[in-house]
């Protein structure tokens, strides 16, 4: 409920401000995005199981998006950075799919 | 399990200490494949737990989510925006940049080949046209010479009497031979263009020209330099002296411009043709 609400909340205020991402940071964020999105979902999939801790969230949370902005950064810095966010990116959507997976078949039964 | 212990751990005791511990492990694996091992995760439900840490959690959770969002809205719209160059990656960028280099590399390359054809073009167009304006001209004055075209210039008309029909066919060559020596480039005689196949033959009471019989007085015009013509016409012993002989006179009046309209025809060569140059 409180995550939702902020969701929207912070993409209203995205909106409004209109920032420009930094130079530095702009290979990162949509990698950073999904890696935070892969933990949402793990979130939610988690709360539906009856297992939702908001530690675990917090911490995975954070430990996604460090980790997966660290492998893009490290495969910048090694010349295959195209490959590694592809990579990160397949990894990220293979986990999300599964949680979405399993979240189907909470709400649906099916 | 000691899943309730561990929770009980975490929420009363200071964050620090017991967080680190489980979580680094803990807090990778069950929201990252909950697909495999859902288990792990501990529960948060019972409702035992302090209210402090709860909210506390669930402020992390909103301020967490918060950035997501944000970071999606973010991410969204400069990656719609028009310049989708702003947010490639370096090396996509260089390879966009090499390509944009060879691309116009080789759009000069072609430009420069086009120009190069143009010039080309240009010039032979240009020499041709030269070359056909120059063999006009050549074609015309040789047309003049030729007496196949009306011609105009600076010359003198003479005008010859012979009132006792003395003057010969010879007589009269002589004024053309004497003419073309003082370098007339046309001659009328009578209404006859004068040619170098121009033929001269006594008839009785006077001359035949071209077969065209003429009677004195005659009416010479020639084109050249005046002053050079009157000089060779009236040279002792020349033609003006000649037709004096003879009972006549010849009248020489230098003009500014002298038409001489009377065209001769060139027969084609039947048997010549042009040789190699």
């Amino acid at each position: 409920m409180i995550a939702g609400l902020a969701l929207a909340i912070g993409v209203i205020v995205g909106l409004v401000l209109r920032p420009t991402v930094p130079h530095w940071i702009e290979p990162y964020l949509p990698i950073a995005v999904v890696a935070a999105l892969d933990a949402v979902f793990g979130g939610i999939r988690a709360r539906l199981d009856g297992i939702f801790d908001s530690k675990v969230f917090v911490v995975s949370f954070v430990s996604n998006v460090v980790v997966a902005g660290l492998i893009v950064f490290l495969g910048d810095k090694l010349g295959v950075g195209g490959q590694l966010s592809t990579a990160v990116v397949v990894v990220l959507g293979i986990r999300i799919f599964g949680n979405a997976a399993a979240i189907r078949r909470h709400v649906f039964r099916a | 399990m000691t899943d309730d212990e561990r929770l009980h751990e975490a929420s009363s005791d200071p964050p620090a200490e017991s967080t680190d511990g489980p979580e680094s492990t803990d807090a990778a694996e069950p929201t990252s494949e909950p697909t495999s091992e859902p288990t792990v995760e501990p529960t948060s439900g019972p409702a035992g737990t302090s209210r402090r840490p709860h909210l506390r959690a669930g402020v992390l959770i909103g301020v967490l989510t918060a950035i997501l969002g944000f970071a999606i809205a973010v991410q969204v719209r400069s990656n719609s925006s028009s310049d989708s160059l702003s947010n490639a990656r370096e090396d996509d960028l260089i390879r966009i940049l090499d390509d944009q280099n060879a691309r116009a590399e080789r759009l000069n390359q072609q430009i420069a080949d086009l120009q190069n054809t143009l010039d080309e073009l240009q010039r032979s167009g240009n020499s041709d046209a030269v070359a056909q304006e120059q063999a006009q001209r050549e074609l015309e004055s040789l047309q003049v010479l030729l007496g196949t075209l009306a011609a105009t210039g600076p010359g003198v008309s003479v005008d010859i009497t012979d009132p006792q029909h003395k003057l010969k066919a010879e007589d009269l060559l002589d004024v053309v031979e004497e003419l073309r020596g003082a370098g007339a480039e046309s001659i009328q005689f009578g209404p006859v263009r004068v040619t170098t196949a121009t033929s001269f033959v006594d008839t009785g009471g006077g001359v035949q020209v071209d077969k065209q019989q003429l009677i004195p007085p005659y009416e010479v015009l020639a084109i050249g330099d005046p002053k050079t013509l009157d000089t060779a016409l009236n040279i002792p012993g020349g033609v003006a002296a000649t037709a004096r002989n003879a009972g006549g006179d010849a009248q020489i009046v230098e003009e500014d411009e002298v038409d001489i309209t009377a065209r001769s025809t060139v027969p084609s060569p039947k048997y010549a043709q042009p040789g190699g140059r």
